[in-house]
């Protein structure tokens, strides 16, 4: 039995690293006592697989990970045993059950929608950076590539940007959705090719799509049926 | 004061170290007149967290109505920085409160090279380093842990220091400082130091005063009629009744020993003559084998750890141990988890136990048998015999492992390069023993250099000049040349030597320490950090001789800056294994044999608490090994110029 868990990373924990959120689940699903399907060989690993990795720092409404069972467990039992061994900050949002084992998550994904808010900036030059960086055909940024800085051009990349401005706090925000096909766009890598410098606070991912031509979901949406955690049985 | 930490952690290495939401946390009610207790480890996260014996304070605190705990860990250099520039203080990881706010901030000093980050922690708190400067509202400075047991060099920083077990004291110190609140905090800073001075295994250093004549110390007085003029530690009698920790801290990022720990047994009567720790916590008390089960068994439900440390001094002398193992692996609740024993004679570890281990996942496989040859060993007491060693190499390799570790010292009393070279001769034959099971056995041998530590046989013993450790070395790197299958790893000689001035150092080298502190000498077990010119500048500033407090020996007259203070030894058992050892004299256990009266049983009346009757099978201790025969040729130490300087 495969299953997808959709969770959120928000707080003090968003400063854990992707293998410490892969750890922490380990252990999780250890303590909720589900059965986890292990990797045969010489030192045998549970079957997680994650979905693309999230920075130190960020936080995130929907990061995913698909798990195999070893035996069928109720969708339901699934949710409220693991909502209680994870620690707070990373909140289960549902489970879904796949019917079959297609394209991991790290492949599937094409693009990501992060929010950036940005401190104390002059909300005219932000919105004309921005408009620059969408109005240009190439947009080249000099990124390291096995230890070696190489010039990418990302502007394939760049698949929406919107600013939306806050005159009464002097907090920005961009709305950026970025692609994740072959080397995934990073949201720090984007604000290196605006030409304002900016002070980020604050950065969210706040959903992950698969797209097919014109149509596209999100990955809790290709499973079969799904389970929400209600928070009552935990 | 988490949102004033935040925007830091943005720009730290790390940041996870900062955050704490561990598992089995405490989010513990603060109140006026409740006890703080700030609960610190004077090194990073990753090597604080797994502390033991913090973590059983912490929750003995938090189990009381009077009182809180929260926890600690030296912030890691950036993040100093980053604390400093912005006016923040030390804060706790549990609720992001600062220092300030807590009564106490209690260190565990496990290593002497943490001294520094001790004073950067208090001064980081608000707190003044020196203890003279202390006013009413600053923060109580107390320390425990096995370093305390020569906390001479620290004496002028830290308010009170706890000797032994601290299960019980934390609580009659906590009703110390309850009392004193309650009471309006009464008489002030004097009044609690004066009330702990009275609790058993507390030792005041405000209250004594060092007489010198000349270099050397006559004696240290207590300043009072009554504060007691020597300090015994304190010992639990029955480790059954502390089964702590109950909840163990499960980290959210990577720690060193990241997994679950349960203690099997205190204390450690094979008598290694270098051995502080098997010196000042006996005697042997082990926990019964069925709590260990159920302490087994509760924490990898409650954890969702897939691995168990069985720690102690020793672990495979634990009774019935064999049986322990099995029984986990053959609970249903734990079919995957894999146990490691970190701490294994080989004279107790065979076949059955490796067998039973290789049902696991395959942790790594440590052996110390710290001397490359017999005579060295006999000289060490750590009597285990070459047949020994590679009887659990063989044991190991045919279960399936492929690499083990071998820690060794050098530096030890009498060693001549002929033992130094034996080390990598046992290697070599460990090797060749492994060989028979697999093709790629590998042996990591690691050399530490031997430091003289208070209240063993040798500290009586002159260290070795940090040039002979590195020719020693040398020694080592040309042996390991010729040795096929050895990985070779050595301790860094000079941090040797700067441990050596704090393990037997007076009050006089507290300037020192705080003169380094002062010029940004933190973290001083990271090699990358230690700067000995730093200490060479220090001590030459206040006037200390390193080379007489390090390398000298010391003759049975020798008033040591520890005398005040009692493991329970007495000093001529102590002498007499000095003698011994440099007649190459071995002495058996006294867990299965006649009692000695090292003291550490009788004055305290307690007694072992050892469930077997015999020792384990198959080691030297069992097999009635020879031990009365000395080598061929005395050995008089003081003649002995190589290890001897000026």
């Amino acid at each position: 039995m495969i299953i997808r868990l959709r969770f959120s990373k928000n707080g003090k924990i968003r400063f854990i690293g992707h293998r410490d959120v892969a750890r922490v689940f380990e252990r999780a699903m250890r303590a909720a006592n589900l059965p986890v399907a292990y990797s045969e060989g010489f030192s045998p690993r549970p079957k997680l697989a994650f979905g693309l990795a999230l920075a130190v720092g960020y936080e995130s409404d929907n990061e995913y990970l698909d798990v195999v069972l070893s035996e069928p467990v109720e969708l339901a039992d699934v949710c409220a045993r693991l909502s209680a061994t994870l620690p707070a900050g990373l909140d289960l949002i549902d489970v879904g059950h796949l019917d079959r084992r297609g394209t991991s998550l790290m492949e599937a994904v094409t693009s990501c929608e992060w929010v950036i808010d940005v401190e104390h900036e002059d909300p005219n030059a932000l919105r004309a950076s921005v408009d620059a960086l969408l109005a240009a055909d190439r947009v080249i940024i000099t990124r390291e590539r096995k230890g070696k800085p190489v010039e990418d051009n990302i502007r394939p990349d760049l698949l929406s940007l919107k600013v939306l401005m806050n005159t009464e706090n002097a907090t920005n925000r961009i709305v950026a959705e970025l692609g994740t096909e072959g080397r995934s766009l990073r949201p720090a890598e984007m604000l290196t090719a605006l030409s304002t410098a900016l002070t980020v606070t604050r950065v969210r991912r706040t959903h992950q799509w698969i797209s097919h031509g014109e149509d596209r979901i999100e990955p809790h949406e290709a499973a079969v049926s799904r389970a929400a955690y209600t928070g009552a049985c935990a | 004061m988490w949102t004033q930490l935040e925007p830091l952690l943005d720009r730290v290495q790390k940041p996870a170290r900062y955050i704490g939401g561990e598992g089995g946390a405490q989010v513990p009610e603060h109140a006026p007149e409740k006890v703080a207790w700030l609960l610190t480890y004077p090194d990073t996260y990753e090597v604080g967290l797994p502390n033991q014996g913090l973590q059983i304070l912490y929750e003995i605190v938090n189990e009381r109505d009077d009182a809180v705990a929260e926890r600690s860990y030296a912030p890691w250099t950036d993040m100093e920085a980053e604390l400093r520039r912005a006016g923040l203080p030390l804060f706790s990881v549990d609720t992001h409160r600062p220092a300030s706010t807590f009564d106490i901030i209690a260190f565990n000093l496990s290593a002497e090279l943490t001294y520094t980050n001790l004073l950067n922690c208090v001064d980081l708190a608000g707190s003044p380093v020196r203890t003279a400067d202390r006013e009413l509202d600053d923060l109580f400075v107390i320390v425990g842990g096995h370093c305390t047991y020569n906390p001479e060099p620290i004496a002028d920083f830290v308010d009170a220091v706890v000797l032994g077990d601290g299960e019980e004291v934390i609580g009659e110190i906590t009703d110390v400082f309850t009392e004193w609140k309650t009471g309006g905090r009464e008489g002030g800073r004097a009044s609690v130091l004066r009330h702990l001075a009275g609790v058993e295994g507390v030792y005041v250093p405000s209250l004594y005063e060092p007489v010198y004549d000349g270099k050397a110390l006559v004696e240290t007085r207590p300043l009072f009629a009554d504060v007691p003029a020597r300090i015994e530690k304190r010992t639990i009698a029955d480790l059954g009744d502390w089964p702590y920790p109950k909840t163990p801290l499960v980290p959210i990022t990577e720690v060193v020993h990241d997994r679950l720990n349960v203690e099997v047994f205190r204390g450690c009567t094979r008598g290694c003559r270098f051995c502080q720790a098997g010196m000042i916590t006996r005697p042997v008390r082990e926990r019964p084998a069925e709590q260990v089960r159920t302490m087994i068994a509760d924490g990898i439900a409650r954890t969702g750890y897939d691995e168990v440390a069985l720690t102690s001094l020793s672990t495979a002398d634990f009774s019935g141990i064999t049986n322990v193992i099995a029984d986990t692996m053959n609970d249903p609740m734990c079919s995957d988890v894999s146990i490691s024993l970190p701490s294994l004679r080989v004279d107790a570890f065979g076949v059955d136990i490796a067998a039973e281990l290789q049902r696991g996942r395959r942790t790594g496989l440590t052996f110390a048998p710290e001397a490359g040859t017999w005579r060295m060993r006999q000289v060490i007491n750590k009597l285990i015999r070459e047949e020994d060693l590679y009887g659990a190499i063989d044991s190991a390799f045919s279960q399936g492992w492929r690499r083990s570790k071998l820690y060794f010292l050098t530096g030890l009393p009498t060693e001549t390069d002929v033992d130094t070279a034996g080390i990598f001769e046992l290697a070599r034959n460990c090797v060749k023993v492994g060989k028979k099971h697999t093709s790629g056995a590998t042996v990591t041998v690691s050399v530490g250099g031997f430091v003289p530590k208070p209240f063993t046989p040798f500290q009586w013993f002159g260290q070795n000049t940090m040039e002979e450790m590195r020719r020693k070395i040398g020694v080592c790197l040309e042996e390991n040349r010729k040795s096929k299958g050895v990985q070779f790893k050595w301790h860094d000689p000079e941090a040797t030597l700067i441990e050596g001035l704090m393990s037997r150092g007076d009050r006089r080298v507290g300037p020192v320490i705080e003169e380094v502190w002062r010029n940004g000498g933190t973290f001083q077990e990271w090699s990358e950090h230690l700067d000995l010119q730093r200490w060479l500048d220090a001590c030459a500033a206040h006037d200390v001789d390193l080379e007489w407090y390090v390398y000298r020996h010391r003759t049975e007259d020798e008033v040591f800056p520890w005398d005040h203070l009692s493991a329970g030894l007495h000093k001529d058992f102590l002498w007499q294994e000095w003698r011994d050892a440099l007649d190459e004299l071995g002495l058996e256990d006294c867990r299965w044999t006649p009692c000695y009266d090292c003291g550490a049983c009788t004055g305290y009346g307690i007694e072992h608490v050892v469930a077997s009757a015999t020792p384990p099978a198959g080691g030297s201790q069992g097999t009635g090994q020879d031990l009365s025969v000395g080598g061929e040729i005395p050995v008089a130490l003081l003649n002995r110029s190589s290890t001897v300087v000026g």
